[in-house]
Formats: C-alpha cells, sequence, structure tokens
C-alpha cells in the first residue's frame, strides 16, 4: 500500500518536473514549481527526514515560490515578446544535448555510489552526547560542520547586499516595496492580526525544539519572516529603510557572534569554530540565538526586495 | 471500544476523502472562478475537518489532539481569508461593486 503511494509520489514529481519545464507561461510554472516544492516534502517526510522536509516546506515552497512570483510578476511584460520569439533549431538541439549531457552524468554519479552509501551516521551517533543537543541534525549543523552553516548564513548575508544593490541611486537607504493602503477593516488587516501571533509563537516553538526534535533556526526564521510580511503586505507596519542603523547592526549580528565564537575556539580549544569541552551546548545556544533574529531579517527583506521610494515617501 | 473508535477513524476520514474529491471535480469542472472557489473551500474546511475528527482518536496524547485541532483551525482562519480575497479581487477585476 505505502509502496503504491510512494510510486505516485514519484510519478507525480516526474511528470510535474516535464511540465514546470515545457511550461511556456512563467507564472504557471511558477505555481507548478511551488506544488512541487510541497510534493518533495512529503518525499523528505516518506525518507524520515522530518528536518528536511520543514525545510523543503518553509524554504523551497514558501520562500522560494513567493520570490519566484514576485520575479514572475516582474517579468509579465516581457512574457509577450519572450514568448514570440522562436529559437533556431541549433538552438534547440544545443539546449536538449546539454540538459541530457548533464542528466547523464547525474545518472552516472548516482548509480557509481558504492553500497552501502559512505556514512558518518555512527561517528555522529557516538559522539553527539559531546554536543548537549538531542537533535543529530542539529547538532551536525552546528558542532560537527559547524563552518558549513556559518557559510549559509554569510552568504545570505551576501545575497540581500546583491538585491539592495539593484536599488536605484535616487531611492537608495529609502524602503523596499510599494506603500501598501490597506483597509484596516479589511480582510488582509484581519488575517494579519489574528495570524500572527499565533504565527510568532510557532515560529519561535519550532526554533527552540530545534535542539532536540526536527526545526531550527531556518524554519522558524521563515515563519517569522513571513509574518512580518504579511502585517507589512496588509498596511499595518512600514518595511523598513535600509539604512537605519539598528537594522544593519541586526543583519550583521548573527555572523558575527558566530565568527567570534569560531575565534574563541581557535584561542581555547585549538581550532577554529571548535567549543570547549563541557560548553558545546551554551555556545550552539549563543549562536542559534544570534542567528535567528539576523535570519528573520534578511528572509524578510530579500523577499522585499531592493528600494522601490524614499524614506518619507 | 477501540475498535468502535477505529470505525470512527475509517468513517470519518473517508467522508473526509470524498469531500476532498468533490471539491477537486467541483475545481475542474466549475464554469467560472467564484464557483471554483466554492468548492474547494469545502474540500478545505470539511474536508481537512473530517480527517482531523476522524484522527482525533489515534492521537499520542491530549496534546498531539490539540496540535491537528490547531492545524484545522489555522486552515480554516487562512482558506476563509484567502478565498475572501481572491473573490474580492475577482469582483473588482469584473467591474462589478462588491
Amino acid at each position: 500500500m505505502i509502496d503504491a503511494l510512494n510510486a505516485v509520489l514519484v510519478v507525480l514529481i516526474a511528470g510535474l518536473a516535464v511540465w514546470i519545464t515545457l511550461a511556456r507561461d512563467t507564472f504557471s510554472a511558477v505555481v507548478a514549481f511551488i506544488v512541487y516544492g510541497l510534493l518533495l516534502t512529503l518525499v523528505w517526510v516518506q525518507l524520515q527526514g522530518i528536518d528536511v522536509a520543514l525545510t523543503e516546506a518553509a524554504i523551497g515552497g514558501g520562500l522560494t515560490g513567493a520570490l519566484l512570483i514576485g520575479a514572475a510578476s516582474r517579468l509579465r511584460h516581457t512574457e509577450k515578446t519572450v514568448a514570440a520569439e522562436q529559437p533556431g533549431s541549433a538552438l534547440k538541439w544545443l539546449a536538449a544535448g546539454v540538459s541530457t549531457a548533464v542528466t547523464g552524468v547525474l545518472a552516472l554519479c548516482v548509480l557509481a555510489l558504492p553500497t552501502p552509501a559512505p556514512s558518518l551516521a555512527r561517528e555522529v551517533a557516538a559522539n553527539i552526547g559531546s554536543t548537549g543537543v538531542g537533535n543529530p541534525i542539529t547538532a551536525v549543523l552546528l558542532a560537527f560542520r559547524s563552518m558549513d552553516t556559518l557559510l549559509e548564513a554569510v552568504v545570505l548575508l551576501f545575497a540581500l547586499i546583491g538585491v539592495w544593490s539593484l536599488t536605484p541611486d535616487r531611492f537608495w537607504a529609502g524602503r523596499p516595496g510599494f506603500k501598501q493602503i490597506a483597509d484596516p477593516n479589511g480582510m488582509l488587516a484581519y488575517i494579519a492580526r489574528v495570524l500572527s501571533p499565533i504565527g510568532i509563537v510557532v515560529g519561535l516553538y519550532i526554533f527552540w525544539a530545534g535542539a532536540d526534535y526536527p526545526g531550527g533556526k531556518f524554519q522558524g526564521a521563515t515563519i517569522l519572516a513571513a509574518m512580518w510580511l504579511l502585517v507589512i503586505m496588509a498596511g499595518l507596519a512600514e518595511s523598513p529603510a535600509i539604512s537605519q542603523i539598528g537594522l544593519r547592526s541586526i543583519l550583521v549580528l548573527g555572523p558575527m557572534v558566530f565568527i567570534a565564537i569560531g575565534f574563541l575556539g581557535v584561542a581555547v580549544a585549538d581550532a577554529f569554530l571548535a567549543y570547549p569541552i563541557g560548553f558545546a551546548k551554551p555556545l550552539i545556544l549563543a549562536i542559534e540565538f544570534a542567528l535567528m533574529p539576523t535570519l528573520t531579517l534578511i528572509l524578510g527583506l530579500l523577499l522585499l526586495g531592493a528600494p522601490q521610494r524614499t524614506r518619507d515617501a | 471500544m477501540s475498535t468502535l473508535l477505529d470505525l470512527w477513524t475509517m468513517a470519518a476520514v473517508c467522508a473526509g476523502a470524498i469531500f476532498f474529491l468533490a471539491g477537486m471535480v467541483g475545481l475542474l469542472r466549475f464554469p467560472d472562478s467564484l464557483t471554483r472557489l466554492h468548492a474547494l473551500t469545502k474540500a478545505d474546511n470539511l474536508g481537512l475537518g473530517l480527517v482531523v475528527l476522524g484522527l482525533l482518536p489515534q492521537a499520542g496524547g491530549v496534546l498531539d489532539a490539540l496540535k491537528l485541532l490547531l492545524i484545522w483551525f489555522l486552515l480554516l482562519l487562512s482558506g476563509a481569508a484567502v478565498s475572501q480575497l481572491i473573490a474580492h479581487r475577482i469582483v473588482r477585476e469584473a467591474g462589478r461593486k462588491p
């Protein structure tokens, strides 16, 4: 029974992937891509990767989906000219050839994997006690491979700087997004008032539960960012001016604390990002607490995009 | 007692699935956006509601049961709000007064 359901899932995902590639209308392709992300979430649940499933649902389906919808609606006026363009047959064959080659190489790589696949799971299970966290994913992300997590946070910051660098000169230091004039008694304002307190509690819960159960700062921060955006879209709050010192300090706070703890490791425990024995859990918590507001802000600001009006407009 | 609860679960979840199926058929077959929206809300609200009610006896404890109910409540809230927003947009684009 479960096998049949898994087979249906695989067929659905493969079919949807083909459809996304073939769809000419950008908006439909984006909507299908969001559905694709949700189906992938189910796959991760089936593979017992609840942490990855949560991340896929929050980032892969939700956040990326919202970003792509924004991109699609900005590209709408170019849609007609792009659809009218007919690429030459040489270009078509080249595209098909390159795609097939990439797929072939990927398939070969997957088939060439040794069985059983190389795994460090046993080492993680043996050493997780020394970190003081109960969730092995959190232990890997913040103790055994914390360098990757640090780089991830820094990359997001760079992405935000990249988005900001697209700001027209006259709006630099201004506010992203258009001014939202929403009906204060309208449905959007209502849902923003009712849903955001619940969402904030859920986001913080997922963040806090991440130490011992599936969850963590990325998933929690995505939910908090979504609530923030909801309040902004409903017109109950202004999007922040990107020149605010407070805003910029929070943006660098997370990575700075992470790097500072890394150098503490050099001084006390002989390696960058090594935790002194017995202090792993508090240091991991400090990093998580510092990264959480940074990630929330970065994710929200990424979705808000480059400033489109002056500070006082 | 547990057989009775299992029967309840099966009946309620199946009834929920029927609502989902009906909602899906409506979404595919109804002629315009407003009626399609109507079909969709039936699947969301009643379908998921029946599935949640059916799963309640199978929940691990009171806390899990409350979480299930919370999920239903959140979906009711967001479903109702989003369909209001979509319907508002449809009516406005059609040039009629809401």
